[in-house]
C-alpha cells in the first residue's frame, strides 16, 4: 500500500507521524531498492499522484493551499484523483473537499457533498478539544478509548448530502463525515497520539483494493 | 508541557509550517499577501527596515490598523508586543490576535524579564538566537520559537548563523550521555527537564521558524534546508519592487525548497528585492538580535 500526504503548506508532517505509528515508512527515493512493507509519499506536484493507493489532505490554510494548487494546476488533478481514490481530509483538506465553501466563497474539489462554512467556530482564541459522539459501529464503547478531537480554528459542516454517512458529532453537529471513498474530519486526529482514524482510513484504502471482502471502514 | 490548552497553542503553528508569515501595514497589504498565499500575516504599524530608519520608540500597533486588518483577510493574524510588556499581550489577546510575537524588533519594556505567557489563552511565538535563548523562551510559555535574525536588513546572514546554531545544539545534546545533559543545562541557561526532552526527541518541542532578514525565494528555501519549518518574511516584501509577484515566488519556494527546477522558476521576473543593509556593518547598538535576555 501506498499512501500520498499533500505536502505544499500545513501539518503534513503530524500525518506522516500517524502513518509511521501505522508502520508504513516513507517512500524509498527513485533510484533505491525498493524495501518490503507500506510506504507513504509526499505530493507536492501533479506527478506525484501516480501509483498511490490513498491521500491525505492536511489542516494547514486552504487558502494557501488552494493558491498553490491553483498556480500549479494541480487543481483538476487532485479532482480526478479524488474522484477513484480514497482521500482523508482534516480541517483545511475537509475544506479542500467539499461541495460547498462559505465565508468566504472559495473554490474546492468538490468531490464530497456538504456545505463547509470557514473559521465558523471564531479565531485561535476560540480553539478548543472536545470528545464527541462517535458513531456506534465506527468505536463501539467497549473498544479503546476514542480519539480527543482537537478543533483549531475549525471550519463547521452546515449540510451534508443525502448519500453522505455522519460516523462522529459534536453537539449534533457533524464533525466526521464519509461518502464513499472520501472520508473527512473538522478536527485534527493527526495532533493527537491516538491513530484510530488513520487505522480507518487505511481499512477504507485497503478495501478499495479487495473489493467485496468486506464492510469498508469498519475498524479491526 | 503536554497539556490541552498547549497542545491547541502549538496546534496553530502546526497549522502553519510549511507556510509564509508575512508582515502588513495596512488592509490592502494584508489582501495582497492572502492572494500571494501567506498563510498568516503580521499585523505592524511600521515594517521593522521602517524601524530601523526612522528610529524613536517602536510600540504594540495602533488597535485600529490591526482591527483593519483582521477584517481584511481570513487567514491568522498575528501583532507584536514589547519584550516583558504583558499589558500590551494582554490588550492583543482582548482584540483577538491569532498569535503574539514577543519581539525583539519592538523597543523593549522590560530589561530583564520577558512576559509570562503560561498565563495566557492566546498563543506567542519568541525570537532565539541559539538553544539555550529557545529553551528559556519555551520556559515562559512560547508556543512558536523563530530565529531573530537581524530584522529589517533584508540580509540573511545572521537567520542562517541562529538556525544553524540552533540545530547544531540540538544534534550535540543528541548524543550526550544523561550525566553530561545536567551540566549543559546549566551552560545553556535553560530548565533541566526541557533539555532532555530535546535530547531525547532531538528536535525543539515547539515549531521552529526563521525570521530576520529573509528577503529572496532563495534566501526562504536555504533557511527551510537549513530546519526551518516555516518562514517570516518582514521587509522583504513589502520593501520590495513588485510585493505581489516576491510574495508569491517566496511561498511558492518555501514548498518546493527541496527542487532546484522549482526555485529557478521562482526566481524569474522578480524586479529588484529591497536593497538592504548589510548586518555586518551595524553597530553592536544598532542590532536588534541582543534585545531579549
Amino acid at each position: 500500500m501506498r499512501i500520498g500526504i499533500l505536502a505544499l503548506q500545513g501539518d503534513f508532517a503530524a500525518h506522516a507521524r500517524m502513518l509511521e505509528r501505522l508502520g508504513l515508512r516513507l517512500d524509498p527515493r527513485a533510484g533505491q531498492a525498493p524495501s518490503p512493507g507500506d510506504h507513504y509519499a509526499w505530493v507536492r506536484q501533479g506527478e506525484d499522484l501516480q501509483g498511490l493507493d490513498g491521500l491525505i489532505l492536511p489542516g494547514g490554510e486552504s487558502t494557501t493551499q488552494l493558491h498553490l494548487l491553483r498556480r500549479q494546476n494541480m487543481t483538476d488533478q487532485l479532482r480526478e484523483y479524488a474522484a477513484s481514490h480514497c482521500v482523508f481530509g482534516t480541517c483545511a483538506g475537509a475544506i479542500l473537499q467539499a461541495m460547498r465553501v462559505i465565508h468566504p466563497r472559495q473554490e474546492s474539489l468538490g468531490t464530497l457533498d456538504i456545505e463547509i462554512e470557514r473559521n465558523a467556530y471564531g479565531r485561535q482564541i476560540d480553539s478548543f478539544a472536545a470528545s464527541g459522539q462517535w458513531r456506534e459501529k465506527l468505536l463501539p464503547p467497549s473498544a479503546a478509548p476514542a480519539p480527543e478531537m482537537i478543533f483549531i480554528r475549525a471550519p463547521r459542516i452546515l449540510t451534508c448530502g443525502p448519500e453522505v454517512e455522519v460516523l462522529a458529532r459534536l453537539d449534533q453537529e457533524p464533525v466526521l463525515v464519509r461518502q464513499g471513498r472520501q472520508l473527512a474530519a473538522t478536527f485534527h486526529p493527526e495532533l493527537t497520539t491516538n491513530p484510530r482514524l488513520h487505522q480507518l482510513f487505511l481499512n477504507m484504502v485497503h478495501d478499495s483494493l479487495n473489493p467485496g471482502r468486506r464492510e469498508a471502514g469498519l475498524l479491526a | 508541557m503536554e497539556n490541552q490548552e498547549f497542545q491547541l497553542k502549538t496546534g496553530l503553528a502546526e497549522m502553519l509550517k510549511g507556510g509564509v508569515i508575512m508582515d502588513v501595514t495596512d488592509a490592502e497589504q494584508a489582501r495582497i499577501a492572502e492572494q500571494s498565499g501567506a498563510c498568516a500575516v503580521m499585523a505592524l504599524e511600521r515594517v521593522p527596515a521602517d524601524i530601523r530608519r526612522e528610529g524613536g520608540v517602536a510600540r504594540m500597533a495602533s488597535i485600529r490598523k490591526i482591527r483593519e486588518i483582521m477584517r481584511a483577510v481570513t487567514i491568522p493574524v498575528m501583532a507584536k508586543c514589547r519584550i516583558g510588556h504583558f499589558t500590551e499581550a494582554r490588550i492583543l489577546e482582548a482584540l483577538g490576535v491569532d498569535y503574539i510575537d514577543e519581539s525583539e524588533v519592538l523597543t523593549p519594556a522590560d530589561e530583564a524579564y520577558h512576559v509570562d505567557k503560561h498565563a495566557f489563552k492566546v498563543p506567542f511565538v519568541c525570537g532565539a538566537r541559539n538553544l539555550g535563548e529557545a529553551l528559556r523562551r519555551i520556559a515562559e510559555g512560547a508556543a512558536m520559537i523563530r530565529t531573530k535574525g537581524e530584522a529589517g536588513t533584508g540580509d540573511v546572514v545572521h537567520a542562517v548563523r541562529h538556525m544553524r546554531a540552533i540545530m547544531a545544539e540540538i544534534r550535540q545534546l543528541s548524543v550526550l550521555p544523561a550525566e553530561e545533559l545536567y551540566g549543559h543545562a546549566k551552560q545553556l541557561q535553560a530548565p533541566l527537564p526541557l533539555v532532555q526532552q530535546v535530547a531525547r526527541a532531538g528536535k525543539l518541542p515547539v515549531p521552529n521558524f526563521s525570521a530576520g532578514g529573509i528577503a529572496t525565494p532563495a534566501d526562504a528555501a536555504l533557511v527551510m534546508q537549513l530546519g526551518a519549518e516555516a518562514v517570516f518574511v518582514g521587509s522583504g516584501i513589502f520593501k520590495s519592487d513588485d510585493p505581489a509577484a516576491r510574495a508569491h515566488a517566496i511561498v511558492r519556494a518555501t514548498t518546493h525548497y527541496q527542487n532546484p527546477d522549482v526555485l529557478l522558476e521562482c526566481c524569474e521576473d522578480l524586479g529588484e528585492a529591497m536593497r538592504g543593509t548589510e548586518a555586518a556593518a551595524l553597530k553592536p547598538e544598532e542590532q536588534l538580535q541582543s534585545r531579549g535576555w
